[in-house]
């Protein structure tokens, strides 16, 4: 647990952390229009131990490097997940790297959910957009203990129907482990029967008991911010409410200042926080 | 079998109301039900009640010229429908159609709007419950207009 955000736990990487290793591709799925998961493996057959809500550096060689949340299981450390946005060159160049591809990868960095300290109580899980995929490693983890904690909601906002990430795995949450899980679109067509409306309407009518309650939140920062005040209304402390933030990680170690948040350096110090720490950040604009 | 008066303080939208004002409102209501795919009201026409809903869903639609209605909200269990009866020239300004089996307490717009006009300290707190849902409604829809999960500029 880092001093400063209080948040997760750091499942440190081995050896020179600016030194990529290879991992080949061996499944490439395309989840909605514009985002793909890749399973990885490592080339050299060693597994990458992470903690859920850890990101990489990933590589395309010739195009460049991204930090990206590692979607996958934290109990099959020998596969690699990533689910990745294409919405630009490096993105776009890790997207397209198909079955026997080779990407380089350094990590994991940066602090974790640590969601095993909510056992014994409520988890709520708020998801906006892409913001599904780190948290996918933490519910997995819920999911594979779940009867250590109490009630576990999932309350996910995505922009349309089709862009509803993990369609499956919310499917077999709610059926198979007893996850209560509420998807809300922005916009919807006729022939969606669903909610539609703000990820924070679901926050305000959630069954849960706020006093035992962990609540992890990732998506857009603006929708972090009022899915948090939205959690805080209803009773959830500070200390026991974690966000997710995004800046423009570089290094992974702390150095470059790329990722530079006040005094917080995301890369170390997050992407977990929680909210006691970034309340006062969030709030305050050109941070 | 509870009535509609013995209901209604436990509908989040009545909840802490006083007692007498829940009871003189309840005047105005009744229990209707709708079936999956039934409409509740159409865009245009006069909006002569707001509904609470008791169990079920509810989608507010836009028609489009060229191609099926866009769903811009909904309403579920627990949330109300409608507050154009309260606002002249009190006509809908969305379709709203249950998109399954739903149960409601209909208010009669104009039996809600003369007990308001009588009593304007029922009015009053009639508003602020009503405001509260605009408010939420506004907010959500201000939000959204940001395209949060959109492509990133």
């Amino acid at each position: 647990m880092t001093a400063v955000a209080g948040a997760g736990s750091r499942a440190g990487h081995r050896g020179d952390p600016f030194l990529p290793r290879p991992f080949v591709v061996r499944h490439h799925r395309q989840d909605t229009r514009d985002t793909w998961t890749l399973v990885l493996e490592p080339v050299d057959g060693v597994p990458m131990p992470f903690a859920a809500g850890q990101f990489t550096m990933m590589q395309a060689f010739g195009a460049g490097e991204a930090p990206i949340s590692i979607s996958g299981d934290p109990a099959r450390p020998e596969v690699l997940e990533h689910t990745i946005r294409n919405v630009g060159a490096v993105t776009r160049a890790l997207v397209h790297a198909g079955p026997g591809a080779e990407l380089a990868i350094r990590g994991p960095f940066g602090t974790g959910w640590e969601v095993s300290s909510g056992r014994g109580g409520d988890v709520v899980f708020v998801a906006g957009g892409i913001g599904l995929a780190p948290l996918r490693p933490a519910v997995l983890e819920v999911c594979a203990d779940r009867a250590a904690y109490g009630r576990v909601l999932l309350m996910y906002g995505a922009r349309t129907p089709e862009d509803i990430l993990f369609a499956d795995d919310l499917r077999r949450w709610a059926s198979d482990h007893g996850v209560d899980v509420q998807v809300t679109v922005d916009n919807g067509q006729h022939a969606w029967q669903g909610r539609v409306g703000l990820v924070t309407q679901l926050v305000e009518r959630g069954g849960f008991d706020a006093d035992h309650t962990l609540a992890l939140v990732c998506g857009p920062e603006v929708m972090m911010r009022y899915a948090a005040m939205a959690l805080r209304a209803r009773g959830v402390q500070p200390g026991r409410l974690r966000l997710s933030m995004e800046r423009n990680m570089k290094c992974g170690v702390g150095l470059c200042g790329h990722c530079q948040l006040r005094e917080y350096f995301l890369c170390v110090d997050g992407p977990v926080l929680t909210y006691d720490v970034l309340e006062p950040l969030m709030s305050r604009a050109e941070l | 079998m509870q009535t509609i008066a013995e209901y209604l303080p436990q509908h989040p939208f009545f909840a802490g109301l006083p007692e007498p004002v829940v009871a003189l409102v309840a005047g105005c209501a009744s229990n209707v039900h709708f079936h999956q795919g039934q409409h509740l009201f159409h865009e245009g026409e006069p909006a002569d009640a707001f509904y609470v809903i008791r169990h079920g869903r509810v989608s507010l639609e836009v028609h489009t010229p060229a191609g099926p209605p866009v769903v811009v909200d909904s309403a579920h269990t627990d949330d109300v429908v409608g507050w154009s009866w309260l606002v002249p020239p009190h006509r809908w300004l969305f379709d709203a159609r249950a998109t399954e089996e739903t149960s409601a307490i209909a208010f009669d717009g104009a039996c809600l709007r003369d007990k308001c006009d009588t009593d304007p300290a029922v009015g009053y707190v009639v508003l602020q419950r009503v405001v509260q849902v605009m408010s939420t409604r506004l907010h959500s829809a201000r939000i959204r207009l940001l395209d949060l999960y959109g492509a990133p500029a």
